[in-house]
């Protein structure tokens, strides 16, 4: 059974065919039997199984299906073409990099994955993005249940001000039907900030402000808040942009754990972290998606002659 | 060897240059020349005398509510004793007497006021930031400055054409309507000011944590921006609890106590207007102790509300 994110039942059957979850993750609960508009609920299990030792990862040359992917996608700001004509697919479990220069549309490209890029006034999509088969862009889909699934972290921190760093990575759970009790609340804000490597460093303070926080630790926060309503993908915008170097490392080897259990894209301008945390790399260049590779691969022996150019720092 | 003319006493020649010495710092006090210190003298004297004006200019600021307050201490301070607060006018000639009638008249009025106006202008002043572009948030930006420019006496006639002349009488209800008419358009863009000052990147991260869009505006947009919205407010409070012209044809005053809704009710400023305006000295006296009154009631009003969105943050197990 896959996550239902609001299709009708026609879309089911084509939905069984993938499966079982592949982090056995409880099904999603149903507003009601046969319920067109689907169940918004969050798995509330608040710690999810972890993958069984020794499971072996696939290879980066061997993908496994994609959880998610995009069909020849078109993004727009006004008239602005700024992402042309991609398709890719992000393996599940995978850490998928997806670099390029400035402009490049890499950030565009990310946010057509959870229907952010529809948030800016004058933007415009146009083609197809497959989560577990569904189309997200499809006419009965619930937009928040994407985002619940799909979850995002931008490159500046982005706590809430007016909250405390316990209600900060609460935050999401406030639009997960039913809602959970207290102590539920308490359970999955410390696992997710233990996941996010911040609890040992707020479990004293956690009615503090957010905004107390340093820089990096703000950083892993917004991490924890995206991971606390357990989505299946976590889309990085350039996540370490504006970190130093140590919190910087911190937030790397944190998606590199990431991984174990849930699929990532993670935009950056930065080559070394891309091979670094990725599995698969994805180069962008004036729009266009040039290549996608197995990270080693692209970093190595580059198909095309743009991606060599970029990564030997002839441009860009 | 010869001293440098400024070189204070407590200042030791320069040790003659030895390869083995330390050097001496390169910069000291010594070797500022009569030049340099001449100009610093003049950048420390311009300085002195620009914080000298703004601080002038900040002090001539406050003045005017200084000598008022002390102006109302000195001619109203006399009459505001317990009696003030507990008891009804009397006729002239009588002694004591207070406007207690007049202090809850006012409290009602704003409190109904606030109630009618807070919500639909602080509503209307999201909307606007929010859907800036449309052209409903234009016409409407542009009726509020239209609006806000309106003389108060005009939105009393406005009131009273439309809820007194209907119904056949004067009652709170016009008032409050009439005052609720006034802080409307002020609230809105003072709350649309405040709410575009709220990073779209905190919206964005709302968003895609999977909040709705009205969701984000209110616990989100409307939370962040609440200290901003709370100020907003206050000034208009302030500003309808001293209003008398909206006043004069709605809630029209009342001698006697009244709490109705449906009836006259008495208001601090038309109770001032009505005694500042009699023959009596001690109407007079009566009227300067109803100002103060008013004022103090709008620093309390003012102080309360700060207490009460100081540490709205971190309550205890508040989420």
């Amino acid at each position: 059974m896959r996550p239902d994110i609001g299709l009708p039942d026609r879309a089911a059957t084509s939905r069984e065919t993938g499966g079982e979850l592949p982090s056995g993750r409880p099904l999603r609960e149903r507003r009601g039997p046969g319920a067109v508009t689907g169940a918004l609920a969050v798995s509330r299990a608040v710690t999810p199984p972890a993958p069984a030792a020794g499971v072996a990862r696939a290879t980066p040359d061997a993908a496994p299906a994609p959880r998610l992917a995009a069909e020849s996608l078109d993004a727009y700001f006004g008239a602005l073409h700024a992402v042309k004509d991609a398709t890719l697919a992000l393996p599940d479990r995978f850490v998928t990099a997806i670099i390029g220069p400035s402009g490049c549309g890499k950030s565009t490209l990310l946010r057509c994955l959870n229907r952010m890029h529809e948030t800016v006034p004058g933007a415009r999509v146009a083609g197809r993005v497959l989560f577990d088969g569904q189309d997200i862009y499809g006419r009965d889909v619930n937009v928040t249940a994407v985002r619940q699934h799909i979850g995002m972290v931008f490159q500046r921190p982005t706590p809430f001000p007016t909250m405390s760093i316990h209600d900060n990575v609460a935050a999401g759970l406030s639009t997960v039907s039913p809602r959970p009790s207290r102590t539920e609340i308490d359970a999955i804000v410390e696992h997710a900030l233990h996941r996010a490597a911040l609890w040992d460093e707020v479990k004293d303070r956690l009615r503090d402000a957010a905004t107390g926080l340093s820089g990096g630790q703000q950083q892993r926060l917004c991490i924890a808040r995206a991971l606390a309503v357990e989505p299946q993908v976590l889309l990085l915008d350039e996540p370490t942009a504006s970190l130093d170097p140590i919190s910087a490392q911190k937030v790397e080897e944190l998606v590199y754990e990431l991984r174990r259990d849930m699929t990532v894209v993670i935009v950056t301008h930065n080559m070394q972290q891309a091979a670094r945390v990725s599995d698969r790399t994805a180069f962008m260049l004036h729009g266009n998606l040039v290549e996608i590779a197995p990270t080693k691969e692209l970093f190595t022996t580059p198909r095309d002659e743009r991606t060599e150019a970029y990564i030997t720092g002839r441009f860009g | 060897m010869t001293m440098a003319p400024a070189r204070p006493a407590s200042i030791p020649a320069a040790a003659p240059a030895h390869p083995s010495a330390p050097r001496p710092p390169r910069w000291t006090d010594a070797h500022v020349t009569v030049a340099m210190r001449s100009k610093r003298h003049r950048r420390r004297l311009v300085n002195g005398l620009m914080v000298g004006l703004v601080t002038l200019a900040a002090l001539l600021a406050v003045l005017p509510l200084i000598v008022i307050l002390g102006h109302l201490v000195a001619l109203g301070g006399r009459s505001v004793q317990w009696h003030f607060f507990t008891s009804l006018p009397r006729p002239v000639g009588e002694v004591g007497g207070g406007m207690a009638n007049a202090i809850v008249g006012t409290l009602i009025l704003v409190g109904l006021a606030s109630a009618i106006g807070l919500p639909v202008g602080i509503g209307a002043g999201l909307y606007l930031a929010e859907h800036a572009g449309t052209w409903l948030a234009t016409v409407t930006r542009f009726l509020s400055d239209v609006l806000n420019g309106l003389p108060s006496i005009v939105m009393g006639i406005f009131a009273w054409q439309f809820l007194v002349r209907p119904l056949g009488h004067f009652s709170t209800w016009a008032g409050s309507v009439a005052l609720a008419a006034m802080m409307i358009p002020q609230v809105a863009r003072t709350t649309e000011e405040i709410v575009r000052t709220v990073p779209v990147s905190l919206r964005e991260a709302a968003l895609a944590l999977g909040y709705a869009r009205w969701r984000t505006s209110l616990s989100i947009v409307l939370r962040t921006a609440s200290a901003g919205i709370v100020t907003g407010a206050l000034v208009a409070i302030a500003r309808i609890a001293g209003e008398t012209a909206p006043l004069l044809f709605t809630a029209f005053g009342n001698q006697f106590w009244s709490t109705s809704l449906n009836q006259p009710i008495a208001a601090l400023p038309l109770q001032i207007f009505t005694y500042a305006v009699s023959p009596y000295d001690d109407w007079h006296a009566q009227a300067w102790a109803g100002a103060l009154v008013l004022i103090g009631l709008i620093l309390l009003i003012s102080l309360i509300a700060r207490l009460a969105t100081r540490h709205r943050f971190a309550g205890p197990g508040g989420d």
